[in-house]
């Protein structure tokens, strides 16, 4: 094959601002958030899809960013974890992480709070087995996950009453 | 930026993706990405071109048609685990995606890229084995069909040829062998954390008749060689008996005395310990399912 780069030019929408890029095919998503835009909140752990540290949303699903190139994601719309605190104050899902001391070295945390985010989406009241499930695609080496699902739990309830 | 280059095509139709197939040396299709980008993430594959079927919408679908289900190669594992078609008519194929990954890794995986890059412990395939899933195969040569025992070759080795493509599947679905009979069917599996590959996995359905005699009996056991296996001698020794608890016991010993093999993990004696604890498991449930369904 050639030595020239494949190319492309995309649009994408990243945390509700529309960009355009141009990107090498081979760039993951998760490459491009980073190196290209900056954000680093999104972290990444092992690239092979096994730890969840760089889960974002794409089109309002959690997705491994390590296992998406950016090419792929030409019209789509991306949330990051920089997306969920407002004007520097803490989501209520962040609110209870630090309450419950959900998180200690931080590594896995964005991860953790973009699959909770769409879980707590979907799941308003969910029990407890069904947060450790929905837990089990994201590695934390610290914790051993009592907080995040205490956190989980009690963000919920904080959620619904919120609401009523 | 981990994979090595490579030249992006991103066909819209069927056509066109076997165009390129044909076309191009050393392409490798890319379905959801959740074991082929690892794969090149680490430069395990290195293609020279890659070919995204995520744009070919004709791929993606879920049809109930004439006692089959039929799916398309590209339909989502979360389509699939959320639909209410496949939860009526289908409901084993739910159970078995409980255990495909996570909810992150389903929202992208497909059906398709499961069979295809089968894992010999790959829970789609062990229901593709279960139904003997035809698998439908496209290629500029023409259209087809092959049974899931013949596509899955060899360790993770398939059938299909470099110029061709998986476009789907249809089974059928065996709710009811005639009026009389009752089914019930199960899907159990052992891993060492929820969302890994089992070490042994297990789906069984049965049919009763009026007697409450089995009269039609599936297992499909996978784990314990390359692909999954339909152990027919034993589905034959249930045939015309009560599924009480020494049938299925028989059946269960049976399941212990066939072949497996070690790896640098799991021994092949703990293997076929799990393929006994497991096909009564799923034996059990199957037909205590199909029982309930009678009060129906």
């Amino acid at each position: 094959m050639s030595n020239a780069i494949d190319q492309r030019s995309i649009t994408i929408t990243v945390n509700d601002k529309t960009l355009e890029a141009t990107v090498e095919t081979r760039l993951t998503l998760v490459d491009f958030l980073r190196h290209q835009l900056q954000l680093t909140g999104t972290h990444v752990g092992c690239e092979h899809g096994v730890c969840g540290a760089c889960t974002v949303l794409v089109n309002g699903h959690s997705t491994r960013a390590c296992l998406m190139l950016a090419v792929q994601c030409d019209g789509a719309r991306i949330y990051t974890v920089e997306s969920i605190a407002i004007d520097g104050e803490l989501s209520i899902l962040q609110q209870a992480f630090q309450d419950h001391h959900a998180l200690q070295c931080g590594f896995c945390t964005p991860g953790i709070l973009m699959t909770l985010t769409e879980f707590l989406r979907d799941n308003p009241n969910p029990r407890e087995d069904e947060v450790r499930i929905a837990l089990t695609g994201n590695l934390c080496r610290c914790t051993g996950y009592q907080g995040i699902v205490a956190a989980t739990l009690d963000a919920a309830q904080r959620m619904q009453q919120l609401k009523s | 930026m981990k994979p090595a280059p490579f030249i992006y095509h991103d066909p819209h139709s069927i056509d066109d993706a076997l165009d390129l197939l044909a076309r191009h040396e050393n392409t490798r299709v890319l379905a959801g990405g959740q074991s082929l980008m690892p794969m090149m993430n680490f430069r395990y594959a290195m293609p020279d071109h890659l070919l995204d079927l995520n744009k070919v919408d004709a791929l993606s679908y879920i049809r109930i048609n004439a006692g089959q289900v039929a799916m398309g190669a590209m339909t989502r594992q979360r389509d699939i685990e959320f639909s209410p078609l496949i939860a009526t008519h289908c409901p084993l194929l739910q159970e078995a995606l409980t255990h495909v990954g996570h909810r992150q890794t389903r929202n992208r995986g497909t059906i398709g890229g499961s069979l295809c890059h089968l894992d010999p412990s790959a829970e789609l395939a062990n229901i593709a084995a279960l139904y003997d899933a035809t698998i439908e195969i496209h290629s500029q040569r023409g259209v087809r069909e092959l049974p899931f025992a013949q596509f899955a070759l060899a360790y993770m080795t398939t059938a299909l040829e470099p110029d061709e493509l998986m476009a789907g599947m249809h089974w059928p679905l065996l709710n009811n062998v005639n009026a009389d009979t009752r089914q019930g069917a199960a899907f159990v599996e052992f891993a060492r954390r929820h969302g890994d590959f089992s070490i042994v996995a297990c789906s069984a359905m049965l049919h009763l008749n009026a007697s409450g005699e089995i009269c039609a009996a599936r297992i499909a056991l996978s784990g314990l060689g390359h692909a999954p296996i339909r152990p027919g001698a034993i589905e034959q020794q249930l045939i015309g008996m009560h599924p009480d608890a020494a049938t299925l016991n028989a059946a269960a010993s049976a399941a212990q005395q066939l072949e497996s093999t070690t790896d640098a993990y799991v021994s092949a004696t703990y293997r076929q310990h799990l393929a006994r604890t497991l096909t009564l498991r799923a034996l059990t449930t199957a037909a205590s399912r199909a029982l309930e369904t009678c009060h129906v």
